[in-house]
């Protein structure tokens, strides 16, 4: 081992200092093998990361809330002890109305729809635990007659077996299903099917109305049940915070990472990674490379097409990964009030999506390459619980709007002020007066998403959540057991199973599959 | 009612003419007209001895318009290019033409066909099937331009002993420098014509490439010229003969595109082909070069070969077996001939592993149609070298004066 550490060189190097590239990291550097990582940004953090948006304010400047990253990890990693706090765990949902009051989601909703929900939600969960074995491991290649895979399939069909006959029944009738048909066969009230079909559709191109949705909701359920006890949570710090706990859990085990360090192209030498180039010229060794980058920047620009094979790049530009969600940063001058909000659901999850109307209507526009005339909002209030991000009484407000396309037909450069002011006069007929006391506005469109975070289409999840890029076919055939067809070059980011959200599974897979085949 | 002709709507003409459709109705004189990509072409204007006998003892003229033919060129048409096919571009000099093969990711062969390098970053890919788009995928991450051209030239096979005289008779008097797979530039009457050292018989021949307005009067010219010198007009059929005699394969005969197989296993690679040669695991990566890798290793499970049948009964689509008695069968004809040539009953055959080595006994089971009561016959067959017929005069240049 002492060769390895010499400096300068590497056994692995790790494109990426998000939370995904640390978890890989850190279980490589855990795992005994001297890991360098490379990050483009001046911090870590990449799409989890918080930084100032305004003179005095902080915000989670692309996701905003921790709510998948499952318990094993943060216990495996240590990460309480690496600074890991939380300011808010087990947050609620309040799904906001604006000429009724708001609707708190949970028990004590009213009737029919209590005993409906409850009956609901029971069933989703069990179906949520019955995926995620499903979720957490590598996915097993289709046609091989590896035994692995074979086991990995047959425990995957056991455990739906297992759910029993009627329970099964229901989870192969639904699984295909679009999540406004769903909904509508358990509930009354439109605003609590509003608020649940959010999920379905929160930070992907689809409508309620879209086939698969209950797919991404059945998804999202399942790797907050993996989650455990950090469900919906916000880190102390926000959530930049929870990479750098990662950060130095990756450096306690003897990563480095260097900041500000661009990667410019991965190195071939005998078809076989060997290492880096920088966007300064410098060239870095090592023989393994984990991109956490996206699939497409990673195979179409940092690689590049002519040491892939056609039919592989075919469908690597083929990945559906357009950005329809922005993020909407608000420096306000006091605490903002939503009608009949108290102060207890203001440190939760706000959603604006009155009924599933509301929603698909929102996600017309997105097909025609417009932005929503009515957006949706997933609101956070982050200095209700963690008063550190701004200046003493002052607040901020943090959004993911839908639906605002990547490739807006007039173009962001035109739209972007009135899209702004769109998204402010939505906020403030829920909570009036808002208005007054913004102090500073910033607006993330996808396009920014994608020259910030350098994620190829500002799309969070590295690429659409979607039958077709699913499982054991995420990012693309060929590349979705965390190897690539280039020997030494492996995946490790959102763009592979189980996806986006700051996760980390896909990191830390990555980094098992790395260490299973050097072992 | 308009005056004007009306137009023929493609569902009742579906089949395209070529520059010299004129003169194939002219010296058709069995009417027998077959389709090839999207033209109507001729199978045979007289007989089929009369033709393949012109191909091997004067010189024939046959119409290869139909040919798919791809421009391609840019600063990185040579990477493209060693990215698309199997054998190592970079080697290729300017005027003079490849043949290569190409294949999908799985290393299972797409087409064949010919690389002309025109200029230093321009090249022409004629092909057997239409793919711009596997052509456009493959030109991502690459500055190149890729464009179809097929109908834009029109193209002659000149084949046959004969044929460098008819050039010179002609008017081109430079043609006897041409070596073999060189391209050259020549006026004809004043027509600018390119002529390359190519074709698809085996034999000496060339294959001159013109404007389509130009077409009929240079296949007139070259009539003229050759007519003391026996040229013909030869359809499909007598090319086929001449190509099953020089060992060339046929698209969708002795192997089918990757792109058009449904059943699994039908894909064939380069190895399996017996086009080994072909495969440059040296230059660089290539689109499938990764699976051939794996396979070159594993070793191919079967291939294509040459095999000379007992017997002078074609063995059109014979199953093969290991034994007289036909107990296990080990592969199957794809193009089988009675060669007037060599005067041997030839075939190409896929044989599996380890039936196709050189010299192997393999046993054909051919039937036969006589008078409507089919015979069978079990033919002993033995794998033999590729071409059956190399004639010397192919290679030599300048060749032999007639």
């Amino acid at each position: 081992m002492a060769e390895h550490t010499a400096p300068g060189r590497y056994d692995c190097i790790v494109i990426g200092a998000g939370h995904n590239g640390l978890v890989c990291a850190a279980t490589l550097a855990r795992g005994g093998r001297s890991v360098l990582v490379l990050e483009a940004q001046p911090q870590v953090g990449g799409a989890a990361l918080t930084r100032e948006f305004a003179p005095g304010f902080q915000v989670s400047a692309c996701a905003h809330l921790v709510h998948l990253m499952p318990a094993a990890l943060v216990s495996e990693l240590d990460l309480t002890s690496h600074g890991l706090a939380w300011a808010a765990q087990s947050m609620g949902t309040t799904a906001l109305a604006a000429e009724s009051p708001p609707l708190i989601v949970g028990p004590g909703l009213p009737e029919p729809d209590a005993a409906a929900y409850a009956r609901y939600s029971a069933q989703m969960h069990r179906f949520a635990q019955a995926l995620v074995p499903l979720l957490s491991k590598v996915p097993p290649r289709l046609g091989t007659a590896d035994w692995s895979d074979r086991a990995a399939l047959l425990r995957l069909g056991l455990k739906i077996r297992m759910l029993g006959r009627r329970d099964m029944r229901e989870l192969l009738r639904i699984g295909g299903m679009n999540v406004y048909d769903l909904l509508e066969e358990h509930f009354e009230s439109a605003a609590l099917k509003g608020a649940l079909g959010f999920d379905a559709v929160l930070g992907t191109n689809f409508g309620p109305r879209s086939p698969g949705t209950v797919l991404t909701l059945l998804y999202r359920m399942a790797a907050e049940a993996a989650g455990g006890a950090a469900a919906l949570s916000q880190p102390v710090g926000g959530v930049g915070a929870l990479c750098d706990a990662l950060s130095k859990a990756a450096v306690a085990a003897g990563a480095v990472i260097r900041l500000s360090a661009p990667v410019r192209r991965i190195v071939v030498d005998a078809d076989h990674a060997a290492g880096v180039e920088l966007e300064s010229g410098e060239r870095i060794a090592a023989r393994i490379v984990v991109s956490s980058a996206d699939p497409k920047t990673t195979f179409l620009q940092l690689l590049g097409t002519r040491h892939l094979d056609t039919g592989f790049v075919r469908r690597v530009n083929h990945l559906r990964a357009r950005g329809l969600a922005a993020k909407l940063h608000l420096a306000l001058d006091r605490a903002p009030e939503f009608s009949g909000v108290g102060s207890a659901e203001l440190g939760g999850r706000l959603l604006i999506a009155p009924s599933l109307d509301y929603l698909e209507r929102a996600y017309n526009h997105a097909k025609y390459g417009e932005y929503s005339s009515a957006p949706a909002m997933e609101i956070t209030v982050p200095t209700a619980n963690d008063a550190g991000l701004a200046p003493p009484g002052k607040h901020v407000l943090s959004a993911i709007v839908q639906y605002a396309p990547y490739d807006l037909k007039d173009g962001w450069l035109k739209e972007r002020q009135r899209f702004t002011d769109l998204c402010i006069g939505t906020l403030e007929r829920y909570a009036p007066g808002l208005g007054s006391s913004i102090l500073s506005a910033e607006l993330l469109t996808p396009l920014d998403i994608e020259h910030e975070f350098r994620i190829s289409g500002g799309h969070w999840h590295h690429g659409e959540l979607a039958f077709d890029q699913f499982f054991f076919v995420r990012p693309v055939p060929g590349a979705a057991q965390h190897r690539t067809p280039l020997a030494g070059l492996f995946l490790g980011g959102a763009g592979c199973h189980p996806g986006g959200g700051v996760m980390g599974i896909p990191g830390r897979n990555a980094a098992r599959q790395i260490l299973k085949e050097a072992a | 009612m308009s005056a004007r002709e009306p137009l023929v709507p493609h569902f009742q003409q579906p089949l395209l003419k070529t520059p010299f459709h004129d003169r194939a109705r002219e010296l058709s004189q069995v009417e027998s007209f077959v389709a090839w990509a999207g033209y109507t072409t001729v199978d045979v204007f007289t007989t089929v001895e009369q033709e393949y006998f012109a191909i091997r003892n004067a010189a024939t003229l046959y119409d290869l318009t139909p040919m798919v033919k791809y421009r391609i060129a840019g600063a990185d048409a040579v990477p493209y290019l060693n990215r698309l096919v199997t054998r190592d571009i970079a080697k290729l000099k300017p005027n003079r033409v490849a043949y290569s093969v190409w294949c999908n990711d799985a290393g299972h062969l797409l087409d064949d066909g010919t690389v002309f390098r025109l200029g230093e970053t321009e090249y022409r890919l004629c092909t057997a099937e239409r793919q711009i788009d596997w052509l456009k995928d493959s030109a991502v991450g690459f500055e190149v331009e890729v464009s179809e051209v097929t109908e834009q030239i029109a193209a002659l096979s000149l084949q046959g002993p004969t044929s460098c005289a008819v050039l010179k008779a002609a008017g081109l008097a430079e043609a006897p420098r041409l070596k073999p797979f060189e391209i050259g530039q020549f006026s004809l009457g004043g027509r600018q014509i390119t002529v390359s050292r190519t074709g698809f018989t085996g034999d000496l021949g060339y294959e001159l490439w013109m404007a389509p307005d130009e077409a009929l009067e240079i296949w007139d010219a070259l009539m003229a010229a050759g007519r003391s010198r026996g040229i013909r007009a030869i359809g499909s059929q007598a090319l086929n003969m001449a190509r099953i005699e020089a060992g060339f394969l046929l698209p969708h005969v002795d192997f089918v595109s990757a792109e058009q197989t449904i059943r699994t296993g039908r894909d064939r690679s380069p190895l399996e082909l017996g086009l080994a040669w072909l495969v440059d695991f040296d230059k660089g990566h290539f689109t499938g070069r990764r699976a051939l890798l794996a396979e070159r290793d594993r070793g191919p499970r079967r291939q294509l070969v040459g095999l000379d049948i007992a017997g002078n009964k074609p063995a059109h689509n014979a199953l093969l077996y290991d034994t007289a008695s036909g107990k296990r069968e080990i592969g199957s004809v794809s193009s089988a001939t009675w060669s007037p040539t060599c005067k041997r009953n030839i075939a190409l055959a896929m044989v599996d592993a380890p039936h196709f080595k050189l010299g192997s006994i393999v046993w054909a089971d051919i039937y036969l149609n006589r008078e409507l009561v089919w015979e069978r016959r079990m033919s002993r067959a033995q794998v033999v070298e590729r071409p059956f017929f190399a004639p010397e005069r192919r290679r030599a240049t300048p060749p032999a004066e007639f």
